[in-house]
């Protein structure tokens, strides 16, 4: 096997297995007790957890400190990093930072616009967006230089993964859109998650048609629905999220008290479809506010024990 | 052009109310344009500083002209007096206007009447929109002609985020989404696959990150 990093997740991925990876958002406090919490929970069940940095723009402890603490554990961090909040010094910086504690994985991210968090009033950066943080991982990684040129001590070795959305528009550009991310040096990917799974087939077929699942790892992503409500709000105001009625229409059909199950059975559906669908290498479980659930849904989709 | 928005009256009152003799100073290149600075609304708002002076029985006096430009010294020449016999000036033109002035007249408060809002075009009559951000150094002959930089919320370089709905932003569903409009646009010009040129990280050095910026053309320097 030729391995680029010392990731957990790489070397799971490349040895052909269904990865899992799940994730957990930081407190909004210092408690670090919170996150080890999560880790504890998680880490039988899943192969690398990604931390979030401060998603929704709602301020929370630190990406960088989280995993650091879940690295201390021994679990297998993914080091979120979003461009919105930090300028091409920080980013190298805090992924240098990362790397000193052997976090060997990272996802790119353009972050969420500000408005929607605590600070609508702050300054975004965006020097970089996540395609060029991309670049920068790799560039950091493979030429074992700074973006200025100088020689880094010890290079950064990150796995370097972002994310795409099969739903968002324009459709037409999507399939375009991971080859340019996989041109900019994505080597796995981490999918919004995945309800419509007709449309999602029709991506995976042009992503497959174009041989691009040969040259990155695409993780499903998953979400169990807990309840009509949560499937209602998903539909309505989650941007670039695509909630089919048929979902909906399920988890209106059965009594309240049974929805979150009902929630659960469309997951491991969905799940057993996926894995049949060509050039699917994972699943990517974003179980919100519901991490708990995240064992059950691993072991009854038929993907534990996890490999070591 | 630029574009700008008058202040609300009470800030403004605020910034004028202390001083005895005011001149009201319209601008009537960019800012008239959009109607909100021009000598026209200088003698509005000029109207309604007098109103509220009365309700205040505060004895100010005021004064309204107007000059093409107040970003250039040839044109101040009939108004250098009024300025000088003021205690205080209101300017109605944009940011470059109000720095101008508040440079030449040393020891004249100057304040702005106006907040400029951005760079900007006519989409129809009194609807203004925000179009380039003077970063510098132009992108448009890869995007089609639109702007990222000034028209997508995270001046995003490589495409559109996720958020886009129906081809608006996810930040406001009245606001296009720049992506959508390049890659309709890219389309349109049978360029498509010029999306996936990945564009490499840009030089801020020539946008206000580098510092503010001068330009010297040899030929017209006396």
């Amino acid at each position: 096997m030729n391995l680029k990093t010392e990731s957990k997740l790489e070397k799971i991925l490349a040895a052909g297995h269904l990865a899992v990876t799940s994730e957990c958002g930081p407190p909004r406090g210092s408690d670090p007790e919170v996150i080890k919490k999560k880790g504890e929970l998680l880490k039988d069940y899943v192969d690398a957890i990604n931390v979030t940095d401060n998603q929704t723009s709602v301020t929370r402890l630190s990406s960088l400190a989280a995993c650091i603490h879940l690295k201390l554990m021994g679990v297998e961090p993914v080091l979120q990093m979003v461009t919105r909040d930090r300028n091409r010094i920080a980013l190298q910086s805090d992924i240098l930072g990362a790397a000193s504690f052997d976090i060997n994985n990272i996802l790119c991210l353009s972050g969420d616009h500000q408005v929607f968090g605590d600070c609508p009033g702050g300054q975004n950066v965006f020097d970089l967006d996540s395609m060029q943080l991309l670049q920068t991982v790799r560039h950091m990684r493979d030429n074992g230089k700074f973006l200025g040129g100088d020689e880094i001590n010890r290079p950064p070795r990150m796995f370097a993964g972002a994310a795409a959305n099969p739903f968002a528009e324009p459709f037409k550009i999507r399939v375009p859109r991971l080859a340019k991310k996989i041109a900019a040096g994505a080597e796995f990917i981490q999918t919004q998650c995945i309800y419509n799974l007709d449309r999602f087939e029709e991506w995976m077929k042009g992503v497959c048609d174009r041989g691009l699942h040969e040259k990155v790892y695409i993780l499903a992503g998953v979400t169990p629905m807990k309840s009509l409500g949560m499937a209602r709000y998903m539909k309505k105001n989650v941007p670039g999220m695509d909630v089919p009625d048929e979902v909906i229409d399920r988890l209106a059909g059965v009594p309240k008290e049974q929805q979150a199950e009902e929630g659960m059975k469309i997951c491991l559906e969905t799940i057993e479809r996926l894995k049949e669908v060509k050039g699917v290498s994972g699943f990517h479980i974003m179980a919100i506010e519901w991490e708990e659930k995240v064992p059950e849904i691993v072991e009854r989709a038929g993907l534990f024990p996890r490999p070591e | 052009m630029i574009v700008g928005e008058q202040k609300p009256l009470e800030e403004i009152w605020g910034t004028v109310s202390g001083h005895r003799k005011v001149l009201v100073l319209g601008c009537n290149s960019c800012v008239a344009v959009c109607h909100q600075g021009g000598t026209k609304q200088a003698e509005i708002l000029t109207a309604l500083l007098r109103m509220q002076a009365t309700q205040d029985g505060t004895d100010i006096q005021f004064e309204v002209n107007g000059i093409e430009r107040q970003c250039e010294h040839d044109f101040f020449t009939p108004v250098t007096d009024a300025v000088k016999g003021s205690d205080a000036v209101l300017s109605l033109a944009c940011g470059v206007g109000v720095q101008f002035m508040a440079e030449k007249f040393h020891t004249t408060p100057v304040y702005p009447a106006l907040n400029t809002t951005f760079l900007g075009a006519v989409e129809r009559p009194g609807y203004f929109t925000e179009k380039c951000q003077a970063c510098g150094n132009c992108l448009l002959a890869t995007t089609g002609g639109i702007c990222p930089i000034a028209r997508c919320a995270k001046r995003l370089l490589n495409g559109p985020c996720g958020g886009v709905n129906n081809g608006k932003c996810e930040i406001n569903k009245e606001l296009d989404c720049a992506w959508h409009l390049i890659v309709e646009r890219l389309q349109a010009l049978g360029r498509l696959d010029d999306y996936e040129k990945l564009f490499p990280l840009k030089s801020w050095a020539k946008d206000r990150a580098g510092g503010p910026r001068k330009f010297i053309v040899e030929e017209l320097l006396p």
